[in-house]
């Protein structure tokens, strides 16, 4: 069976700029795909490549493909994109306290998707927004749906806008760090409601996070991103037992766990280079504890793991393909 | 700022072709008001009523006004009243305001509330009406021009530079300077005031444009600059009456004021983009 | 919104009195005696005295004030020295011109200026916005009575298609308004394309693509909706600045407003005239700030909610 949605090889430039640099993907129906990187390592520009949402940044994808249920989305053209935008698959934004406009009541925003996408009509719109917000536990439905998102708190506005997101009955969410912005007791609300979600109606989610902590708990797969390559893409298990990479390996060395001797956490020497000053070879070469002349020579192709999976660094324990 | 920094927000501006030629013009305009006299052999008063209403010829350039007297004469010696009164009561303004600001921002609470208040009120009323009040009370005349003008843009410098303070002062540097000891006026002079002098300055020098158009207004009233003393304004204040016997009296100081004007403008958006202070500039209007 | 409506409201009485205090004072901060300044030079003494008793001039300064604003709140503007007339009955006839004349300029420059503005910022950095942000620069730096002159000499002379002066047809109102007009869309046509520029860039914009909806209903709907709510700031702010624009230019067409009255009774220091011409205009600003503020509060819930 094919998988719901499979990037090969993506390319995305903004300018002059090549921001992103061969990036490979799968996910499934029901399953959760973490996307995990440092900030500026391509995150959020992956999210909008896939929802073809690039040229509102000024971006544009320059190779590869985005296959989403047997179609090329880089290839189908902005009015058959804008058709599945909302419908086929939904979008939660990072920042629910800028992500709403600001002077339209909140029943209207979602009614919309619905009356676009599903042609409702506006009763039965506001029906069945009525109906999603009561799913994710949203007290009063009808008292919110005719507030302004000002009246809300920051927690509540992230599920409006997921509720916004489930409107048109998709089979994708696209979650870009939807809990960064928020309070750490809703953050954990947000992310379940989130998983939820997948198990029990079999949504792909594509979550977007640089918190390795919520992917362990949450995700089947992890793909690591980092300087605008994938690091290592892999079954969640085996990549907190053995990380094949580096950086996956230093990423995980981040998170707390109980019973850490103090001072032990350590972060990450050195920062996330820029785009236009990669370092030649591995683009984490000069971060990296094993770094050897060729790291710092040749750019180390994605290969596939016996385990399953892939990996893009010259000295794991890779098959020869 | 150094030498250098100057020199290289100069070369900024020029680069952009707007900036230079609007540079240029302003040049000469300066450099026509200053030397006003090595350059016509008219003397700006002096009736010649035989030669009255004659257009554009060899001996009188722009032509003559009803009076006889050459245009171009009269055009260049206005350059020099519009342009001093104009920048003359800029500073007036600009110094009053920013002290009032400065204080209003620096000192808050009741005194701030007070300051913002009768400053937002006069803010909302326009300049024109606020300069015939006052030339109403002053009496009209260069003088009462240069009062009205400083009335009037007054309230735009006290909420830029009470804006840039409100912000600044948060700033460790400042509190740092606080918590050494260091008087209100040593805060005030030393650290806040020159720190919020760039926007300041800027919009000063976008608000000399509009005052050149307000010393104009009023000086077609009759209201500006007394006769036989010329300025662009008060060129125009036959008004109407001349406009279909010799359109020229007319049109060539209002031409003067919109060429200017226009480069004042385009200067001064080149300085912003070569300072990059374009949110702080706009925070006061 | 009706509670916000009322709490502006009783916000603008300080506003008045103190605008009112000011224009009271003008007549005293002359230089000389304020009688001096009302009479014709040469008046007999019993004229003087008559004045005297008729201003309450011999009585302190804020009782004057206070029978002054009494006569005020009833209509009663004082007699003009020049017309020898209730100023009232010269301000109701200078009023409707006027009102005609700032309102359709008003009118004018929100609907062209806005329109100009959300054509440049879907245009930005094209030939098409750098044209219209380049008229838009000269328009609202040329002196208003020039350009009304200008267009006189075009429009009227030239052309013949509009009468030079006066009040008598609709026709006489077309260029006036448009050369009040031009300033202000000017200023609205500038704000407009700032903030649909600034607004196409927020967070909520990009989800409402993200929603699929279509480009042109998001810049229409929501992005010119949002981009408004400045403009309508800006323009409650300076609607006195059209209002100004309008005294200029009624001198300039020879309009009988309350401008041309005003700077008839400057010249001829007709100072009742004067001081209810200045009530008037300042009134004028205030009630259109007014206005401005509830169209914003109607538009924005957020202002709302943070006043109500």
């Amino acid at each position: 069976m094919t998988p719901l949605l499979r990037l090969t090889d993506v390319c995305v430039d903004i300018g002059r700029k090549r921001l992103l640099d061969g990036i490979g993907l799968t996910l499934d129906r029901g399953q959760v795909l973490g996307l995990v990187g440092e900030s500026g390592s391509g995150k959020s520009l992956t999210a909008l490549a896939i929802a073809g949402l690039l040229p509102l940044i000024g971006g544009k994808v320059t190779g590869g493909a985005i296959h989403f249920d047997g179609m090329d989305l880089t290839a189908i053209g902005e009015a058959r994109l804008r058709s599945l935008r909302g419908k086929r698959f939904g979008f939660v934004m990072q920042n629910p306290m800028t992500a709403l406009d600001a002077v339209q009541r909140i029943g209207e925003q979602i009614d919309i998707v619905s009356r676009l996408h599903l042609g409702l009509s506006a009763q039965a719109a506001r029906l069945r927004t009525l109906d999603l917000m009561a799913q994710l536990r949203i007290a009063e439905p009808s008292a919110v749906a005719e507030a302004y998102p000002h009246q809300l708190s920051g927690g509540m506005k992230q599920r409006i806008v997921i509720a916004m997101a489930l409107a048109g009955d998709p089979e994708l969410i696209i979650a870009d760090e939807p809990t960064t912005a928020l309070d750490v007791t809703v953050q954990a609300q947000i992310i379940q409601i989130l998983t939820r979600l997948s198990r029990d109606r079999g949504l792909a989610l594509l979550l977007i996070t640089h918190d390795m902590g919520v992917v362990a708990q949450v995700c089947d797969r992890v793909a690591v991103l980092y300087a605008g390559r994938i690091a290592e893409e892999r079954a969640v298990e085996p990549i907190f037992e053995a990380p094949s990479h580096p950086y996956t390996a230093a990423l995980i060395g981040c998170i707390p766990r109980d019973g850490m001797a103090p001072g032990s956490l350590h972060g990450i020497p050195g920062a996330v280079p820029v785009s236009g000053r990669y370092p030649s070879g591995c683009r984490f070469n000069p971060r990296c504890t094993h770094a050897a002349d060729l790291c710092r020579q040749e750019r180390p192709a994605l290969r596939a793991l016996p385990s399953g999976g892939s990996v893009a660094c010259h000295f794991a324990k890779a098959e020869t393909s | 700022m150094t030498l250098s920094r100057h020199l290289t927000v100069l070369r900024t501006i020029l680069r952009r072709p707007g900036g230079a030629i609007a540079g240029a013009w302003l040049a000469c305009v300066v450099l026509a008001a200053l030397f006003a006299p090595l350059l016509t052999p008219y003397a700006y008063d002096a009736q010649v009523l035989k030669e009255a209403f004659q257009p554009s010829s060899a001996s009188h350039l722009l032509g003559t006004d009803e009076f006889g007297r050459d245009l171009l004469t009269r055009l260049i010696y206005g350059a020099r009243t519009s342009l001093s009164v104009s920048s003359i009561s800029i500073l007036i303004s600009v110094v009053c305001g920013m002290t009032l600001g400065a204080a209003a921002g620096y000192f808050g609470g009741s005194f701030d509330r007070m300051v913002t208040t009768v400053v937002d009120l006069s803010w909302s009323f326009p300049e024109i009406l606020i300069a015939l009040m006052l030339v109403a009370i002053i009496g009209p005349g260069t003088s009462g021009t240069m009062a009205a003008i400083a009335v009037a843009y007054l309230a735009q410098f006290a909420r830029l530079t009470r804006a840039q303070i409100m912000t600044l002062k948060s700033e460790t540097f400042i509190e740092a300077a606080q918590s050494l000891g260091a008087s209100h006026g040593h805060i005030l002079f030393r650290h806040l005031v020159p720190n919020a002098l760039a926007p300041v300055l800027v919009s000063a020098m976008l608000a000399t444009g509009d005052a050149i158009i307000l010393e104009a207004t009023l000086g077609f009233f009759g209201l500006g600059a007394q006769p036989p003393l010329p300025s662009w304004g008060s060129m125009m204040s036959s008004g109407s009456a001349l406009l279909f016997k010799a359109p020229w009296i007319i049109i060539f100081p209002g031409l003067a004021v919109a060429v200017t004007v226009v480069a004042i403008n385009l200067f001064g958006d080149a300085l912003i983009a070569a300072l990059d202070i374009k949110d702080q500039v706009r925070r006061g209007k | 919104m009706l509670a916000y409506a009322i709490r502006r409201i009783l916000m603008l009485v300080p506003v008045f009195l103190a605008v009112s205090v000011i224009i009271f004072l003008i007549l005293h901060l002359l230089p000389g005696d304020p009688i001096d300044n009302l009479l014709k030079v040469g008046a007999p003494v019993e004229q003087r005295t008559e004045m005297m008793a008729r201003y309450g001039l011999d009585r302190p300064l804020p009782v004057q004030y206070a029978i002054w604003l009494g006569k005020l709140l009833t209509g009663d503007l004082g007699t003009a020295i020049v017309a020898r007339r209730p100023v009232a009955d010269l301000i109701g006839q200078a009023l409707p011109h006027s009102l005609a004349l700032g309102g359709l300029a008003l009118l004018f420059s929100s609907v062209v200026g806005i329109l100009l503005g959300f054509v440049a910022a879907l245009n930005r950095d094209r030939f098409l916005d750098r044209a219209i942000m380049g008229g838009v620069l000269l328009g609202s730096t040329l002196p208003s009575f020039w350009l009304g002159l200008l267009l006189i000499l075009a429009f009227s002379v030239q052309l013949g298609w509009f009468p030079v002066s006066g009040a008598r047809s609709w026709s006489s109102l077309v260029l006036p308004v448009l050369t009040i007009g031009l300033g202000g869309t000017a200023l609205v046509a500038r704000i407009t394309r700032v903030s649909m520029i600034d607004v196409a860039s927020r967070d909520f914009v990009m989800l409402l693509h993200a929603k699929g909806l279509s480009p042109l209903r998001i810049q229409l709907r929501h992005v010119l909706r949002h981009a408004l709510i400045p403009v309508v700031t800006i323009l409650a702010l300076r609607i006195g600045w059209i209002l100004g624009g309008a005294v200029t230019v009624e001198v300039v067409f020879a309009r009988p407003g309350l401008g041309t009255l005003l700077i008839k009774a400057l010249n001829q220091h007709d100072y009742p005239v004067v001081q209810a011409s200045l009530l008037m205009l300042a009134m004028a600003v205030m009630l259109g700030t007014l206005f401005g503020d509830l169209l914003q509060a109607a538009m924005d819930p957020r202002v709302r909610g943070a006043l109500a």
